[in-house]
């Protein structure tokens, strides 16, 4: 047992932190340090600074642009990343289907897709969930029917996050209605711009547009997009479901977020005074980053151990703790802002600082983090199923 | 003690009920209402008028129709019930309740007249951008003597005060707080309005040498007429809160039952189930504690204790029924089209207006020790 940082880490530490704070846009860690949404440009360029650095995707094969880095330098790349608002790579390359196409694709599929997929050259948006598959996600009726050298592609997908911005969407599809729901998927790449693909946007409570319905409507897809083998998707969207639990727990980003909510606190009492002062909030406060310590501390102890590379079954822990730490700090947010929570819709001119302004709009979006990647209903499942082995 | 309604009161409540059903039969329309300047029904708000609700709290000699905080509460709830964006505690309960109070008989009977008959909508500009929940105002101060004031400052956010008719300005004067009228076109106001998150309305509003007239006698200190006022405004919104946790566990529940994942539907999930059930405990304790600062207003007592008990137990029972609500269902109870979504956020408006949890835990904190027991009966 040890506390420390090797030397080793201790430096590697060093350099993200370096890296993070001097070589991504200015403007991209002011957006994300005012809570505000991302332009996709900003994003793009966030992407490219840390791929141009080769650290864009460190958890793929070394062959297509990977490090053979240990778990717990990962974990500190992603931590310094957020501790810098540094928005981290977009999920749907870099941990959803960049790894699978990298472990399940065939070659010509891995030279096309993985380069432009690190850079984000190609936008990927996620095409799994249906209006009548959700948590039952097997139940999924997209179909594919082959037709000569194509699937034909009908059906519809929804809550594609940022599908206005996508270049093509990985999609699990149904290929074989006749056998076992599961055994029946398999996973297919479609570009976007292929005639018969519909976006169509879904506006959420916050007022926000990040999420879209897609349909597809006798769409033609070369079979060669298939990836891996016909009706084996349903493996292959395991292995990707259980790295997006690994990376959710946003840890460093609580903990700056709860930072910042520190600092507006301090003069957000009444008369500018601080409400630090205030044993309730300092109360709150304190035991928000006991938890957050406690949560961290879990997220290395899950690294330390995992050596292997195969995620930790305590994975589900991070993500359902992950994310109620998440959003117990949006919530504090507005509380901290108080009355002023209420001119979310305030412009120029406004006396109202700006981030009371976005406390709530930030509250209400964030109440999607415990349904998405897995609700924390089916974190519990997996808690108490897969590890206390309480099986009904 | 009886907690039942009356027959008359039944009546108010299904007539009450009735309008607003028809108003708000989907979430649709009230979005579709919201969307759009002022955010509220001009024409349901005549409906109200015609009803007699927005004059119901007033005397009648001020026009009003001479009922009490339980009528209040029946049309609050009513409100809540289908969030009708209504501004029936801004302007009814909270600004008319202050001219009730401190009004002269004639701005009583001038203005009391005007808003129950729908005609004039006040608002009531009280937080300013640094005062949190104080009932003191500081930022904004007012000077001049008999009916001749000018008013310097800036009050923001105010909830409808870009619409509003008639503003009454609480402002700094020797000795505490004043309240003030200011018309829509004096001098030096301006209005800057937004929406807010739940649909509603507020402005920032700045005052430069502004003429005003004092509401009641001129240099008054009306400090304890605020508090009173705000804290029947606070329980208003309590019983507002009710309805719309009611309707929003209901509809949960509905979603429960006909919502299938696995090939079945959600309620066979026990896990989840048990969720809803302890979203209706919530509901049920939040119920009682409102009723009962309703029953105290009505006993006549100062009911500025009880209105914090009721807050607090309404900013916890909405925080998780609203949460929950979203939770159970899913992705579509983040969506705008959809009406959880909604709820969620009116009950975070409320919960932040006039005071949240745990402002209010700390008022309660403050007088810890001067009883041995929470006795709820006089
Ligand atoms: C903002 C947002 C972005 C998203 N982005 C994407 C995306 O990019 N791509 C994509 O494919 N999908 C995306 N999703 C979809 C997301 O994965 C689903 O919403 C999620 O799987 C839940 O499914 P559902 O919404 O159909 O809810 P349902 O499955 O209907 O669940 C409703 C409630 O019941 C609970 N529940 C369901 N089954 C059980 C059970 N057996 N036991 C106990 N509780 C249960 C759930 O946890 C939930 O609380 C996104 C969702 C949101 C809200």
């Amino acid at each position: 047992m040890k506390l420390q940082l090797s030397d080793e880490d201790a430096a590697f530490r060093e350099e993200m932190h370096t890296f993070f704070t001097t070589q991504i846009p200015q403007d991209v860690r002011d957006t994300v340090a005012a809570r505000r949404e991302l332009s996709k440009e900003q994003i793009v360029a966030s992407v490219q600074a840390m791929n141009a650095a080769g650290i864009a995707v460190p958890n793929w094969p070394v062959e297509w642009g990977g490090k053979d880095w240990t778990p717990l330098q990962r974990h500190i790349w992603h931590e310094e990343m957020q501790l810098a608002n540094v928005p981290p790579p977009l999920p749907f390359n870099a941990s959803m289907v960049g790894p699978v196409i990298a472990a399940f694709g065939s070659q010509e599929l891995k030279e096309r897709f993985l380069p432009k997929t690190a850079n984000l050259d190609i936008w990927w948006s996620q095409g799994f969930s249906e209006p009548d598959a959700g948590s039952d996600l097997a139940s999924l009726r997209t179909t594919a029917v082959r037709d000569g050298d194509d699937y034909l592609v009908n059906g519809q997908k929804t809550w594609t996050t940022l599908g206005q911005y996508g270049d093509w969407i990985f999609t699990l599809v149904r290929t074989d209605p006749s056998v076992k729901k599961q055994a029946g998927i398999s996973f297919l790449l479609i570009d976007m711009s292929s005639p018969g693909v519909t976006v169509r946007p879904i506006e959420l409570i916050d007022g926000g547009h990040e999420v879209n319905e897609v349909w597809f409507e006798n769409v033609r897809v070369p079979a060669e997009n298939l990836v891996g083998e016909e009706n084996k998707g349903w493996d292959y969207a395991k292995f990707l479901l259980g790295n997006e639990r690994v990376g959710v727990a946003p840890v460093g980003s609580t903990k700056r977020t709860l930072s910042q909510a520190k600092e507006f606190a301090r003069t957000a009492g009444p008369g500018g005074t601080s409400l630090l002062e205030d044993p309730l909030v300092a109360a709150q406060i304190a035991d928000l980053e006991n938890e957050i310590l406690a949560l961290e501390l879990t997220a290395l102890r899950v690294v330390a151990n995992s050596a292997d590379g195969k995620p930790h079954p305590a994975s589900s822990v991070l993500k359902l703790r992950g994310t109620e730490l998440q959003q117990a700090v949006t919530e504090l947010f507005v509380d901290l802002a108080g009355p002023l929570a209420l001119a979310s819709g305030a412009g120029d001119g406004s006396d109202v600082p700006d981030l009371a302004r976005v406390a709530t709009p930030n509250y209400l979006n964030f109440r999607k983090a415990s349904i998405y990647g897995g609700s924390n209903e089916v974190q519990r499942q997996i808690i108490a199923g897969t590890i206390l082995g309480l099986r009904g | 003690m009886d907690f039942q309604l009356d027959s008359e009161q039944e009546a108010l409540r299904d007539a009450v009920r009735g309008l607003l059903a028809k108003a708000y039969d989907t979430s649709e329309t009230r979005r579709a209402v919201t969307k759009q300047e002022p955010g509220w029904g001009d024409k349901t708000w005549q409906q109200l008028a015609e009803m007699g609700v927005l004059g119901l709290p007033f005397a009648e000699e001020d026009g009003g129709m001479g009922a009490g905080p339980a009528e209040v509460a029946i049309v609050a709830e009513e409100i809540g019930r289908v969030i009708a964006p209504e501004p029936f505690v801004e302007a009814v309960v909270l600004a008319g309740g202050l001219v009730a109070a401190a009004g002269t008989p004639e701005q009583r009977g001038e203005i009391l007249g005007a808003l129950a008959e729908g005609t004039l909508v006040p608002a009531f500009a009280h937080t300013e951008p640094a005062s949190r929940y104080e009932l003191a105002a500081t930022g904004v101060t007012a000077s001049g003597s008999g009916d001749a004031w000018t008013l310097n400052g800036v009050k923001e956010p105010v909830l409808g005060g870009a619409r509003a008719d008639l503003l009454i300005v609480s402002a700094v004067i020797d000795g505490g707080t004043g309240l003030f009228l200011v018309k829509p076109d004096a001098d030096g106001l301006t209005r800057t309005g937004y929406p807010t998150f739940d649909g509603g309305r507020a402005a920032h509003v700045g005052f430069a040498n502004t003429p005003a007239t004092p509401l009641g006698e001129p240099g008054a200190d009306q400090s304890d007429v605020i508090a009173a006022t705000v804290a029947r405004a606070q329980i208003a919104y309590g019983h507002e809160s009710l309805g719309a946790m009611e309707t929003a566990l209901r509809t949960t529940t509905e979603y429960l039952k006909t919502r299938k994942q696995f090939g079945v539907p959600l309620m066979t999930f026990q896990a989840l189930t048990f969720r809803a059930a302890d979203m209706y405990v919530s509901l049920e304790l939040a119920r009682s504690t409102v009723t009962w600062a309703t029953l105290v207003l009505l006993d006549g007592g100062d009911a500025t204790e009880a209105a914090s008990r009721a807050k607090l137990q309404v900013s916890k029972a909405g925080r998780h029924i609203g949460q929950e609500a979203i939770q159970l269902h899913g992705g579509i109870g983040m969506t705008a089209e959809y009406s959880v979504g909604h709820y969620t956020s009116r009950l975070t408006a409320i919960d932040h207006a006039l005071g949240d949890g745990r402002h209010h835990l700390n008022r309660l904190v403050s007088t810890l020790g001067d009883h041995t027991v929470v006795d709820p009966l006089p």
